[in-house]
């Protein structure tokens, strides 16, 4: 405690009148130690990223600090004038935002935005700032350090956008650096590599970090500390080794609870089952660019894929962003022409041979789930009449598919009522539950689920896998279940197909996969899930 | 350097998008003629009594009326390529130069209109962005709101009533003042006295337009992410303002530039009217006036190459600014 | 990637409200319209005006083109707006311009807006090659200098209300195409038509259920935008002499002064005037519509 170099008392921070309470941040405490990686983890709403903004000074406009206060080395920043805060900021205290790409300003080299710190707070000639540039550069292992000096961050790759962003935060030295959800945007592989980079800076440089997170994974991989945060309380707080296996408070615990294990549940099939669904040579290329003949770039999405699933089976298709994953899932449903394969589902029939119009008719047999629950659901139309629609298109008379909808809505845990509302007034976790329901409506035999819970707080993350494993189970459905988070996938599938660059690289059970990786790319993928050598104290079957 | 290679052969390939788009525009200008109800030659001459009959054979045999329609289309474009643009009947010279002649004085005009404009406009909505609901934003806002909605040649005909008939500091109409004969910097300030009233008039309403464009454009960059990481860093507001968001605001100014460049000729057309300005505007009037299509047509094409030039100008100076456009 | 996450800095976008009504969720627009103070007045002006053209022909039913009284009398006099150089009524020619104007501006935007929406939501929707050839087109008519295309078009056609209108609207389509364009490309590659598409809908429904009531809101802003600029151009082109004879238009009354500037300006002044409050009036209005249909999420 005396040890804090970050201090924060009681601080409150107002919301306007219009919002759904009235703090953002109510009368919370937290210190951060000289030398130690506090983690503050809580959901969406929990007011950890507006008390991070709050030490330095970036709260936006309609939310004032009106309580407390903010000790840095003894310092109260609330107190401070702006112009010792902008002293401060950068030199003492800096901060890492999540989204690389527009943290960045895209017209500005990146040597030149690093500059621009040194430039400011020091007095070092230009030769020396360059100097200082380059090994700090090199200490967040970006290779060729010198030719990055002239780049502009839409030619880089995230991770090394996000290692510049880093860089630029350390430049100066400062006692306490600020991490927003810094990996959160990235894939687990670059995650894997930034997380390292943080424990080791952390560690030579001796700095007090400060780290926001969502995810109790990284917590595990990183945190000395962990403080928990719920409606802009803290809830709980102490080392990581309490708090990951023995929570006290109920939240937490309920948090902790909603972290899917990564030991794979057993399988679950039938045996002798019938394959319902057999994908052969499938590919598809997309040309970028080009047009009237003129060469442009090519993408080789999707490099002649081959997958069968079994009645019953769930099928987890496993990858990265760039994979193909996505494109594989939309060629299977046709909302994406492939060119060349085939697409057999149930009685024979290969989806790629049919015409448009005789594809609408089998269209029901495979629905799909989509993954943004914000953009997935048309904003105009009523709930009742999105999930009805589909059934009418197909020939069902209004009122029996009128009755249809009010049956699912209650399927997924939904009220009747909810038929005559708008998408807008309801959660995440509700839309992707009227996702499903939209998606059972046609009464499928397989259901593509594309990372469906990608877009949720971890806990609805849960109920929605829940229920997505009850409703298969109850109506006997087939699942192509497409994700990045290998946890996830850990649960819910019986197969796993993972997928690098288009191609599917290795296929099979999940219990095999996960206990011996064979293929490169798949050991190299589970060694990079944060927090796998911890294992959840709870852990509710999911099935 | 790669880029500066680069940098030519994406002129060289926009040069020859241009290519295609010219060929529409004479197609363009050649269906026009033989939409027209009536006789083409007719239709070309104007008024039936006031050509003669020697135009009207040099008519027919300019355009080949006598001819197969694809043969008259192929005359017709090789004459436009080889830049014979046709006679003149009123003006008793080649159309070519006859709007060479005028080209001058617009492009001046322009030239200044686009300064003008363009640089208040960017100040003006810089101003009003860096304090939003102010006095002076409100001011800015309202000014642009109104000059927005004026015709231009109402704005000219009252700027002279205020500035050349009333208070008598400028000059009604044209160019020079002929009956002076000056030479030299005389001259120059000559031309200069004249311009203002009709720069100015011009200038109104696209001032205007960036104005409006340039405080939406700056308040839009203002929310942006890169702001906070630069406050972050413990920039101050001005430096953050100018520093950051000026040339990530000023992108869309200039994109809207290259799109205005063609109504503004068009806005020429008024302007140089109200005020007499000796440039292809007024003499795209007059053309109008003696219903001497065959000139008005060769404006029209002059007119929409010099768009061409402009549009691919504005195309490499975007290139300048933003670093994410592929040259490939 | 958890899209909330970010929403911890604005824990809400719009307060939850209750399903309601379509006639109630029309009210709720109009309040989001009427708190704009500007857009209001601006709407007041225009309906006034739009009184004026329509019951104004009525009471002056002799016609702009009667000879009322000496010419230049001056306004305020015996005649409320004075008299031009040949002695007509000026106040019975503003009367019948604002129905020229209006009339032409609003004909012309909806052919021309007929049009964009046709080409533009075709090409977005479809892409590739239909595509392609409605972007070369487009670009086309953003370099030839439009005004003067009109000038040609309704120079060779003669100057009529139709060719008038014909000539604005060819000109005006491109940047109506352009704007639906876009949003018709945007929508397609949104998960929920996406979702339409997966389970078995014809183009032809996804498109009119699904896209075009999301695009509505845009096509509406920009047309009143539209129809401003349709009126500006109306007004130049008959200031420069190609308006329709028997018809009486701001722009040539305008014109038709431009000579006797110094002995009576005010017969340039008092219809340019008009012009400029009916554009004013509609640009008002189309702000305050773009402001009361697309609510900016409160300020993150």
């Amino acid at each position: 405690m005396s040890d804090a170099i970050l201090d924060i008392r009681n601080l409150t921070v107002e919301l306007p009148p219009w919002a759904d309470r009235p703090q953002a941040v109510s009368d919370t405490s937290l210190t951060l130690a000289r030398d130690e990686i506090l983690c503050v983890v809580g959901e969406s709403g929990s007011g950890k990223s507006v008390m991070a903004r709050a030490v330095m000074g970036l709260l936006p406009e309609h939310l004032r600090a009106s309580g407390g206060a903010i000790l840095l080395e003894g310092e109260d920043l609330l107190r401070a004038t702006p112009s010792r805060l902008r002293e401060v900021r950068g030199s003492r205290v800096s901060m890492i935002f999540q989204e690389p790409m527009t943290a960045l300003n895209p017209v500005k080299t990146i040597g030149a935005q690093i500059d621009e710190m040194l430039e400011l707070h020091t007095k070092l000639s230009r030769r020396e700032r360059t100097e200082r540039i380059v090994a700090m550069l090199k200490s967040v292992r970006l290779s060729d350090a010198q030719r990055l000096l002239g780049a502009y961050p839409h030619q880089l790759s995230g991770g090394q956008r996000q290692r510049a962003m880093i860089a630029m935060a350390l430049i100066l030295e400062p006692a306490v650096v600020i991490a927003d959800e810094p990996t959160t945007a990235l894939d687990v592989t670059t995650q894997s590599g930034i997380l390292a980079l943080f424990r080791d800076i952390q560690r030579a440089r001796h700095i007090g970090v400060l780290f926001i997170t969502h995810d109790f994974g990284v917590v595990a991989e990183i945190a000395d500390r962990v403080a928990v945060m719920q409606h802009g309380r803290l809830v709980e707080s102490g080392t990581a080794e309490q708090i990951l296996n023995a929570p006290k408070h109920a939240y937490t615990q309920s948090l902790i609870a909603a972290v899917p294990s990564l030991a794979p549940r057993e399988r679950r099939m039938k045996k002798d089952a019938r394959v319902v669904l057999s994908v052969a040579g499938l590919e598809k290329t997309y040309h970028a660019g080009g047009a009237f003949g003129r060469s442009g770039r090519t993408v080789r999405a999707v490099k002649s894929v081959d997958l069968s699933i079994r009645h019953g089976e769930t099928l987890g298709l496993v990858g990265e962003s760039g994979s193909g994953k996505s494109t594989l899932a939309r060629c299977i449903v046709r909302l994406v022409d492939a060119e060349r394969g085939s697409v057999v589902v149930g009685d024979d029939v290969d989806l790629m041979t049919l015409s448009r119009g005789a594809l609408r008719a089998h269209r029901r047999h495979i629905q799909m789930v989509f993954q943004d629950p914000y953009g997935s659901l048309d904003p105009r139309c009523t709930v009742g009449r999105l999930i009805a629609e589909g059934p009418i298109v197909h020939g069902v008379s209004e009122s029996e598919a009128v009755s249809r909808a009010h049956a699912l809505l209650e399927l997924v845990g939904l009220e009747r009522r909810a038929a005559d509302r708008f998408p807008h007034e309801f959660s995440g976790g509700q839309r992707q539950r009227i996702g499903i329901a939209r998606a059972l409506a046609l009464e499928p035999s397989i259901l593509v689920a594309d990372e469906p819970v990608s877009a949720l707080d971890v806990s609805v993350q849960a109920q929605v896998l829940r229920l997505l494993a009850d409703i298969r189970d109850r109506l006997d459905l087939t699942m192509l279940f497409i994700t990045h988070d290998l946890r996830v996938a850990a649960q819910v599938c019986d197969t796993i197909a993972v997928m690098h660059d288009g191609e599917i690289v290795e296929y099979g059970p999940t219990s095999r996969i996960y206990a011996e990786p064979r293929h490169a790319y798949t050991q190299s993928l589970l060694a990079a899930v944060p927090g796998r050598h911890w294992a959840p104290p709870f852990t509710p079957a999911l099935v | 350097m790669s880029v500066a290679r680069d940098r030519a052969r994406y002129i060289g390939r926009r040069v020859a998008q241009a290519v295609p788009a010219i060929l529409l525009i004479v197609t363009l200008n050649f269906l026009l003629v033989h939409l027209a109800p009536g006789n083409a030659a007719d239709v070309l001459a104007g008024e039936a009594g006031s050509a003669t009959p020697q135009y009207m054979a040099y008519l027919r045999h300019q355009f080949g009326l006598d001819q197969p329609l694809y043969v008259q289309y192929l005359e017709y474009l090789k004459n436009v390529v080889t830049f014979d643009l046709g006679y003149s009947f009123r003006e008793s010279m080649p159309v070519r130069d006859l709007i060479f002649q005028r080209l001058g004085p617009t492009l001046l005009l322009m030239g200044t209109t686009i300064v003008l404009s363009i640089g208040l406009g960017v100040l003006l909505g810089i101003f009003a962005a860096t304090k939003p609901g102010s006095l002076r934003d409100n001011a800015i806002s309202v000014f642009a709101l109104v000059s927005y909605a004026t015709p231009l040649f109402w704005v000219g005909l009252m700027l002279i009533v205020l500035f050349a008939i009333d208070l008598r500091w400028l000059p009604t109409s044209g160019m020079v003042n002929i009956a002076a004969f000056y030479t030299g910097w005389q001259k120059v300030g000559d031309v200069a006295r004249h311009l203002v009233l009709p720069a100015v008039t011009l200038s109104l309403f696209y001032m205007a337009l960036y104005v409006r464009l340039m405080r939406s454009s700056m308040l839009e960059q203002s929310g942006m992410d890169y702001v906070v990481t630069a406050r972050s860093k413990g920039l101050t507001e001005h430096a953050i303002t100018y520093r950051h968001v000026l040339r990530n605001a000023s992108l869309p100014v200039v994109t809207m530039a290259g799109v205005q460049i063609g109504n503004l000729l068009g806005g020429s057309v008024v302007v140089e009217t109200v005020f007499g300005w000796p440039g292809i505007g007024l003499l795209a009037f007059k053309a109008l006036f003696a219903r001497d299509l065959n000139l008005l047509l060769g404006i029209f094409f002059v007119a929409a190459c010099l768009v061409i030039v402009v549009n691919i100008i504005v195309d490499v100076i975007y290139t300048l600014l933003d670093p994410r456009i592929r040259l490939r | 990637m958890n899209v909330d996450a970010n929403s911890a800095a604005a824990p809400v976008t719009e307060p939850r409200q209750p399903a309601r009504a379509w006639h109630s969720h029309a009210a709720e627009l109009w309040q989001r319209f009427a708190r704009n103070r500007a857009a209001l007045a601006g709407l007041v002006v225009l309906v006034t005006i739009v009184i004026v053209a329509l019951v104004g022909p009525a009471l002056f039913a002799q016609g702009p083109f009667e000879l009322a009284g000496p010419p230049f009398a001056q306004p305020f006099g015996q005649f409320p707006l004075g008299t031009d150089m040949l002695g007509r009524n000026e106040l019975v020619g503003i009367v019948y311009g604002a129905r020229t104007s209006l009339m032409i501006g609003l004909v012309a935007t909806l052919f021309a807006t007929l049009l964009g929406v046709l080409l533009g939501g075709v090409a977005g929707y479809y892409g590739g090659v239909v595509d392609e050839m409605l972007m070369r087109l487009t670009e086309m008519f953003q370099t030839i200098p439009s005004f003067l295309f009109a000038i040609l078009v309704v120079a060779i056609l003669s100057p009529s209300i139709g060719s008038v209108i014909l000539a604005i609207s060819v000109v005006s389509w491109p940047p109506m195409a352009r704007l639906v364009r876009g949003e018709f490309r945007a929508l397609r590659n949104r998960e929920f038509v996406e979702a339409c598409i997966s389970m078995g809908m014809s183009d032809a429904r996804v498109i009119v259920r699904h896209i075009l009531p999301n695009c509505v809101s845009s096509i509406i802003v920009t047309g009143s935008l539209l129809v401003a600029t349709a009126i500006l151009t109306e007004s130049a082109l008959s200031f420069l002499g190609l308006s329709d004879p028997n018809v009486m238009s701001w722009g040539f009354m305008v014109g038709a002064a431009r000579d006797f500037l110094q002995r009576a300006w005010w017969l340039c002044a008092i219809p340019g005037v008009a012009i400029l409050v009916t554009v004013l009036a509609i640009n008002l209005v189309g702000d305050g519509l773009n402001d009361a249909l697309n609510p900016r999420l409160r300020r993150l």
